[in-house]
């Protein structure tokens, strides 16, 4: 667990930067210093972030899935499958039938695998292929479109399968409707299976390029290692067999020295399991686990967690390249925080040899896709591993069947105490005096990105999202202030 | 493909900026003859995997809320662009076509830019009373440009870089 500093006695002095670029949502970072410059607390601000479950109450819980995709325009579906996990509860249904229950593992899969396929290729390659302190013009996509065109085009092409499979199961890019209380309710057809299956080996092999990629570039570069690096408690699902599993499972957290602290957990429990504590600067709240406490219980969620969390992935090649990872730790795990982007792309190799598997399986053109409904119950909690972690919905309803509660703990949440954890170790090491410069922004974004937030699905309409940063003392004064690409 | 390509983005859950896709789900539904000759589609937001849904257009027209614009609405012609607009997860148009040339090492199709005039923004609002009137004002000049005919929005944007065809009203006004 990273020790925070004492902070001085001293008035603390304030940096800001609003708001953060290439990451969902507005965010702002707010850096309190002391008298003689550490930055001794970093703090994450996500404006936008409230009011899901407001947002939802009130409404059947039989649209739950589909307006919970609204909440987020990079993974609506792993929305949708949460809470169809949770209306399933509702509806009194345990099991799905085969069909169903692969359709939705295909679905997820695709989802991940675009999401994660975004996020390395696009947002994550340009920093570690150019370096952090290159030039802001060149470390985007274009100027990996320039540099390195194939590689560039096969995040596309990555991306635009992952979203093809969602459009073959939902019918639709966005808002599709694919899930129903007890199912789904579409079956693949032959075709759309064929089709989706004569490119898979492309995918596949990509992926494998990609962690390639990763682990030399990761292993390259020694100041990558304790870049943001921080020690931190791990939280994901896992299979029964402690394997890597994204749709559904059992809770497993790990202590940071690799000590199981609960296992196999159910997460319907996931109440008696953790807390949110609210701090009185943030829109967003800051989960720990309850049986250590406030201050030693936070944990990191998503690929770097799950791939350390789990105890093998059930596909062989990327079981191949997660004893790799493994073995880069040593024995132990791996808590590089800039190691996201590696453990990110084996989950995607993962995801693309999952979907050969299942689009090989025969199940998964069958017709039988929803099972009769049982008793209603009065709360449903669905659990899954969302691109960026694990996700929480959680809803009561009441005799009409209308959301009374609901409760959601997106990974962003669950990962935002990490957040500013490595915001402080980047921000205290590279921060001078007082002067911001687009270095240090783009290393601080560069230690959020690893996480790879998503910061509520804000808008994105014309005009509403400048990039800037100011250092302001306490007195309110702006000491500096900086804009993308110079000087204001 | 081919023909106009009519391009609806923004989120449907936070009020306004469901203009984007709202414009392209009531046209399809009020002109279904004119799926011949054009092809809607509506996403949350721009990404760069679009460059592959731009090939082969005769015209682009890119359809978004702006929280800015003059009301109730604005359109223009727009070119490819680099610029640092990059985010996470939404490109501009400009920077969709930039991409468009670096992928196919072309020029991208001639593109519009209709910007309709949007207010309220928050999770879970429906569409601004003020926005609908917006929105119902650019469903007009569809209709009198015709819903598919690549040719007359492109005449109407002949010579025009910005702001070739502004509202007639404002709904603020009204």
């Amino acid at each position: 667990m990273t020790q925070q500093q004492k902070p001085d006695s001293s008035t603390p002095r304030r940096v800001t930067i609003d708001p953060v670029s290439r990451v969902e949502g507005h965010g702002r970072i707010s850096l309190l210093l002391d008298a003689n410059n550490h930055v001794h607390e970093a703090r994450f601000h996500i404006v936008e972030f409230r009011g899901f479950e407001k947002f939802i109450q009130g409404r059947p819980y039989r649209e739950v899935p589909f307006v919970v995709q609204r909440l987020c325009g990079i993974c609506p579906v792993s929305h949708q499958l949460a809470a169809a996990k949770a209306v399933d509860q509702l509806v009194g249904v345990e099991v799905l039938t085969p069909t169903a229950f692969k359709l939705r593992r295909l679905l997820h899969f695709g989802q991940v695998l675009q999401s994660h396929s975004l996020h390395f290729f696009h947002l994550a390659s340009p920093d570690l292929l150019f370096g952090f302190g290159s030039d802001v013009a060149q470390r985007n996509i274009a100027g990996l479109l320039e540099s390195s065109p194939e590689l560039a085009m096969k995040g596309v092409r990555l991306r635009k399968y992952g979203q093809q499979i969602i459009e073959a199961i939902t019918g639709k890019r966005i808002h599709g409707v694919a899930t129903v209380p007890g199912g789904m309710n579409k079956a693949l057809t032959m075709a759309q299976r064929d089709t989706l299956l004569a490119g898979v080996k492309d995918v596949i092999g990509w992926c494998q390029e990609a962690v390639a990629l990763n682990e030399q570039i990761h292993r390259a570069h020694a100041e990558n290692h304790d870049f943001g690096a921080i020690q931190s408690n791990f939280l994901s699902l896992t299979g029964d067999g402690g394997e890597l599993e994204l749709y559904h499972g059992g809770l497993r957290a790990r202590a940071a020295s690799g000590d199981i602290i609960l296992d196999g957990f159910d997460y319907r429990g996931y109440g008696e399991l953790l807390r949110e504590e609210v701090r009185p600067w943030s829109y967003m709240k800051f989960p720990f686990l309850l049986s250590l406490g406030q201050k030693s219980g936070w944990y990191r969620v998503g690929p770097l967690s799950r791939v350390n969390n789990c105890d093998m992935i059930p596909t062989p090649l990327a079981e191949e390249q997660r004893r790799r990872f493994r073995d880069y730790g040593q024995g132990g795990l791996v808590h590089d925080t800039l190691a996201y982007h590696w453990a990110r792309m084996i989950e995607a190799l993962h995801c693309a040899e999952s979907i050969e598997r299942l689009l090989a399986d025969t199940d998964i053109t069958g017709s039988e896709l929803v099972v009769p409904e049982g008793q209603r119950r009065r709360e449903g909690i669905g659990v899954i591993e969302a691109p960026r972690g694990t996700l929480f919905h959680h809803y009561r309803i009441d005799d009409e069947g209308l959301i009374e509660k609901a409760n959601l703990i997106v990974s962003t949440t669950s990962n935002n105490q990490a957040m500013n954890e490595s915001l402080r170790a980047v921000a205290d090491r590279y921060l001078d005096g007082q002067t911001l410069t687009e270095g240090l922004l783009n290393h601080l974004e560069v230690a959020i990105r690893a996480y790879d937030p998503c910061l509520s699905c804000a808008t994105h309409a014309l005009g509403r999202m400048p990039l800037q940063v100011e250092l302001v003392d306490t007195a309110g004064q702006i000491v500096d202030r900086l804009t993308k690409g110079g000087k204001a | 493909m081919g023909g106009m390509l009519v391009f609806g983005y923004g989120n449907p859950g936070r009020g306004d900026d469901a203009l984007g896709p709202a414009f392209v789900e009531r046209l399809a539904r009020e002109n279904p003859d004119a799926a011949d000759n054009a092809e809607y589609l509506s996403d949350m937001q721009l990404q760069v995997e679009h460059v592959t849904d731009l090939c082969g257009r005769q015209l682009l027209l890119f359809v978004d809320a702006d929280a800015a614009c003059q009301p109730p609405f604005q359109l223009s012609r727009i070119h490819a662009e680099r610029d640092t607009s990059y985010t996470s997860h939404a490109m501009t148009p400009q920077a969709l076509l930039y991409a468009f040339c670096q992928v196919y090492g072309r020029k991208a199709p001639p593109a519009l830019l209709l910007r309709i005039r949007g207010y309220g923004f928050d999770l879970g609002e429906s569409l601004d009373a003020r926005a609908d009137t917006n929105l119902r004002e650019a469903l007009a000049l569809a209709s009198r440009l015709g819903v598919a005919d690549a040719q007359r929005w492109q005449q109407s944007a002949c010579g025009h870089d910005d702001a070739i065809i502004a509202g007639r009203g404002s709904a603020e006004d009204g």
